[in-house]
């Protein structure tokens, strides 16, 4: 029987000027993760993008749990998109998205 | 839980106004806390102002003063001035004959490279040393995404090289942001998932940014109280109530 995958919900906070669209944001990370690891690597990470709440500058993103490290250091090797400095911040982690976002309102 | 610190915070003590902001992002991104380089003629007095600023926001700051000597001789002179004033020395070697000194000396807290792969002089024979004294190799992680491709490509492959002598003779490594812009703050975490880039574990990243700092902080605090004596000699008692020997 195939194992089961093990996932991790990200809540990233955006620190920028500008608040961008979901697209480039997601786009920036991916970028990150392919200059870091290569394709190769970035397709182990299982990356995908969950909500954006822009007026929060709140992104959800979804990776699985053994290339949680490689997402965290691709996050934290963004430092500008379009030329505008940027920086993003996990917030939070957790196993799944009920959890999280339970996390972000308690905090809040 | 863990108590993260970041060591090498280059803010301007200068603007307070800008300082205790920086102070509290370092607090929002939970650092406990942390070492900002001074210049050596700083005064005592505004050492205290700035740990009382930190303190406001529950960061504990530490007092560090970068040295970097063009000769072993003038390492030693600053460090005979400069030892008893900071609680964290660090050493900016840029020459072999500084990072041998610096290695072996025991007032020196962090020995640190520049980035060009060619300066970097860690290799056996310093590990060796270090590692019979108390220095620390310290890498200033957030110079890492500013560099160019190809100096960054090299600086990581000579990373790995210098975490595997680090670990052969057990010497102590710091992970650090070296940062003076905010934007480029990170959280420990994350500082910590960017030593993966060279091959790094991450139980030893994450103790390069809680245990080992702290250990240093520790230990010289104890160094620079007035019952200090020698290293394992400390004053317990004084006064009347005092058993007569």
């Amino acid at each position: 029987m195939p194992k089961r995958i093990r996932r991790r919900y990200l809540a990233i906070k955006l620190e920028a000027e500008e608040a961008f669209d979901k697209k480039k944001l997601t786009n920036a990370i991916w970028e990150s993760v392919t200059k870091l690891f290569g394709e190769y690597g970035a397709s182990k990470t299982g990356l995908s993008a969950i909500e954006y709440r822009k007026e929060e500058k709140m992104l959800i993103l979804r990776c699985f749990h053994s290339s949680l490290n490689m997402v965290r250091a691709a996050i934290a090797f963004i430092t500008k998109i379009e030329e505008t400095p940027v920086a993003m911040h996990i917030i939070n982690v957790s196993g799944t998205l009920k959890a999280l976002r339970k996390n972000l309102k308690n905090e809040n | 839980m863990k108590k993260f610190a970041d060591l090498n915070l280059c803010i301007q003590t200068e603007n307070l106004e800008q300082f205790e902001k920086t102070i509290e992002k370092a607090s929002w991104l939970g650092y406990k806390a942390i070492g900002v380089p001074l210049p050596p003629k700083i005064s005592k007095g505004k050492i205290m102002q700035l740990k009382e600023i930190a303190k406001k926001y529950n960061v504990d700051f530490a007092s560090r003063v970068n040295l970097t000597p063009i000769s072993a001789s003038e390492l030693l002179r600053n460090l005979r001035k400069l030892r008893r004033k900071f609680e964290i020395v660090a050493v900016k070697c840029n020459s072999k004959a500084v990072s041998r000194q610096a290695a072996k000396d025991r007032r020196v807290d962090l020995v640190y490279f520049p980035n060009e792969v060619k300066k970097r002089f860690f290799d056996e024979a310093e590990a060796e040393l270090a590692s019979h004294a108390l220095a620390a190799l310290e890498i200033e992680i957030m110079q890492i995404p500013t560099l160019p491709k190809v100096q960054r490509i090299r600086l990581l492959s000579r990373l790995r090289n210098e975490i595997e002598i680090a670990k052969k003779y057990n010497v102590p490594v710091v992970l650090s942001s070296g940062t003076s812009n905010p934007t480029l703050m990170r959280k420990p975490r994350e500082i910590a998932a960017l030593a993966i880039l060279f091959d790094m574990p991450i139980e030893m990243a994450l103790k390069a940014v809680s245990e080992t700092p702290f250990s240093i902080l520790k230990r010289n605090r104890e160094k620079l109280s007035p019952n200090f004596v020698a290293p394992g000699l400390k004053i317990v008692r004084r006064g009347k109530d005092c058993p007569n020997a």
